[in-house]
């Protein structure tokens, strides 16, 4: 039993390590050229271009209910005109970047765990190398850059979804106009509320880039090997963005001790 | 030969003199886990030559050619392509002998994002500083040497097995590579397509000088393409000559996979 767990501690710790190393080799290339300046900006495209919709429609989606349960809330003290600024600090600070960073992680997770992986399991990675391209630098760190630059966008893209669907909400409450809706909902939030909520989707970005590349980098056992590196993907970024925000939240809280993240 | 004179290389420096050496593997040996894989392997491709990898499924055929495009790494020994030592190279200096090959996968291996012609063109995107149109042009070129002329925007989803390993060989061409290596180019074809492929690869060699390493178990195919063959038994050599010599082995094995021929 000893044994056993000895053997997994191990092993787990083994799996740290890499994943870390692999972390430490994305974060260190970014910034060493040559650049593959034209895939990265395929990968912007295909992981955050695209992943607008599903950012936009969600937003909407999250903005309702919230404004709806915020609406219950402010109610009960008679202050239903903090409403739009309210809705607008939650999502600013905390709703819109977490939200974003869990349903990118599904979408790009999944997206980058399963690509990798089958080009492992076909030898379309072997391949690259052996037509003398690093395939690191070529599939990894331009996801890791895509990743790093599409999630502050999509987090302010799910912001700004969030109030709109708040706006939906509060006019078919009450009649309120859209000029005045945002103009309470801009009232109380400054660029400190926004800033560095939006930055820290950066790390979830890149969290998400480089775990999903890993598993799918390491992929074996075929089709169940493919499978298994999505799933694990958007499980284990999951994981990461919730424990990562908890720290970062503490670092805002640190840095900008007014505001908070 | 016997297996023990295949060791020939032992001990030899480095020398980029010996120019007419393509590949040498000096004594490598590799395990992955607690298999041995490639035990003591060493052996000389001269240029130009044919050069045929034989041996059942398992013994190391493909590894060794992973080892000499630098893919794997071996435990112990060393790997040179062109004088230079491949095994003990990274970064640009790795990528410089790579693009001295060409290698087709089994599964021809195509990047099935993209369309067949982008897959022949990706290598001359990467590693030339021609134009768009020459590179679709160069592109067309290569597949058209392999009877795809007017298949450049089909996706390699919607191509036949033989078509996709013809595709491979239009991109391992691409850059016109000193040095082919080819990984069972037979396999799963049936007996007219994979005698194409051996046309197009003993053309290369004819005509192009390319020295050609070729793993396969189709003997009629290793007797067309190969001057040198060496067959690989348990990770060890088990016999390296021309066909004839081989033939005339009194190894069990070698003799059963040299009578294969007709059942080939």
């Amino acid at each position: 039993m000893l044994d056993r767990l000895g053997a997994a501690s191990t092993s787990m710790l083994a799996v740290v390590g890499d994943v870390s190393w692999f972390a430490l080799k994305a974060g260190r290339e970014i910034f060493l050229p040559p650049f593959e300046f034209r895939e990265t900006v395929r990968q912007i495209y295909e992981l955050g271009l695209r992943s607008a919709p599903l950012i936009g429609v969600s937003g909407v989606a999250v903005g309702v209910v919230l404004s709806m349960h915020t609406r219950a809330s402010l109610e009960r003290f008679g202050a239903e005109s903090m409403i739009p600024a309210g809705l607008a600090i939650a999502l600013v600070r905390e709703t819109g970047p977490l939200t974003a960073g869990l349903l990118l992680s599904g979408r790009i997770g999944a997206g980058i765990g399963a690509e990798l992986g089958a080009m492992r399991v076909t030898e379309q990675i072997d391949a690259l190398e052996a037509s003398a391209v690093d395939a690191f630098r070529y599939l990894v760190v331009t996801r890791v850059i895509a990743c790093v630059i599409s999630l502050p966008i999509l987090t302010t893209l799910m912001n700004f979804a969030g109030m709109l669907g708040g706006f939906i909400a509060e006019t078919s409450a009450t009649g309120m106009s859209l000029g005045l809706y945002f103009n309470r909902a801009f009232s109380l939030i400054e660029f400190a509320d926004y800033m560095p909520a939006t930055l820290k989707t950066m790390v979830f970005g890149f969290i998400i880039a480089t775990i999903s590349s890993y598993l799918g980098f390491t992929t074996d056992s075929g089709t169940e090997g493919v499978g298994r590196a999505s799933t694990r993907a958007v499980v284990l970024s999951s994981i990461l963005i919730i424990v990562s925000n908890v720290m970062l939240v503490r670092l805002i809280f640190f840095v900008f001790p007014q505001r908070g993240g | 030969m016997t297996p023990g004179s295949a060791a020939k290389p032992q001990g030899v420096d480095t020398a980029k003199a010996a120019s007419q050496v393509a590949v040498r593997l000096d004594r490598v040996t590799k395990a992955f886990g607690d298999r041995r894989v490639l035990d003591d392997v060493a052996f000389e491709v001269p240029a130009g030559c044919g050069f045929i990898v034989l041996g059942r499924s398992g013994t190391g055929k493909s590894v060794t050619l992973r080892h000499i495009v630098g893919l794997v790494r071996p435990d112990s020994g060393r790997v040179f392509v062109d004088g230079d030592e491949i095994s003990a190279l990274q970064g640009p200096e790795l990528s410089r002998v790579r693009k001295k090959m060409g290698f087709l996968f089994q599964n021809a291996a195509l990047f099935d994002s993209i369309s067949v012609g982008e897959n022949v063109a990706f290598p001359l995107r990467r590693h030339t500083q021609l134009g768009d149109r020459e590179i679709r042009d160069r592109a067309k070129e290569k597949l058209a040497a392999v009877g795809l002329a007017h298949d450049y925007d089909k996706m390699p989803g919607k191509l036949s097995g033989g078509m996709r390993k013809r595709a491979g060989l239009a991109r391992a061409l691409a850059l016109d590579p000193q040095i082919l290596l080819v990984d069972e180019p037979s396999a799963g074809l049936d007996p007219i397509t994979a005698g194409e492929i051996d046309d197009l690869l003993l053309g290369l060699k004819q005509e192009g000088g390319t020295t050609l390493v070729v793993v396969t178990h189709n003997i009629p195919s290793a007797l067309r393409l190969g001057d040198q063959l060496l067959m690989l038994h348990e990770g060890r050599i088990l016999a390296q000559g021309t066909a004839d010599e081989l033939e005339r082995n009194d190894n069990e094995m070698v003799h059963a996979f040299m009578t294969s021929r007709h059942a080939g």
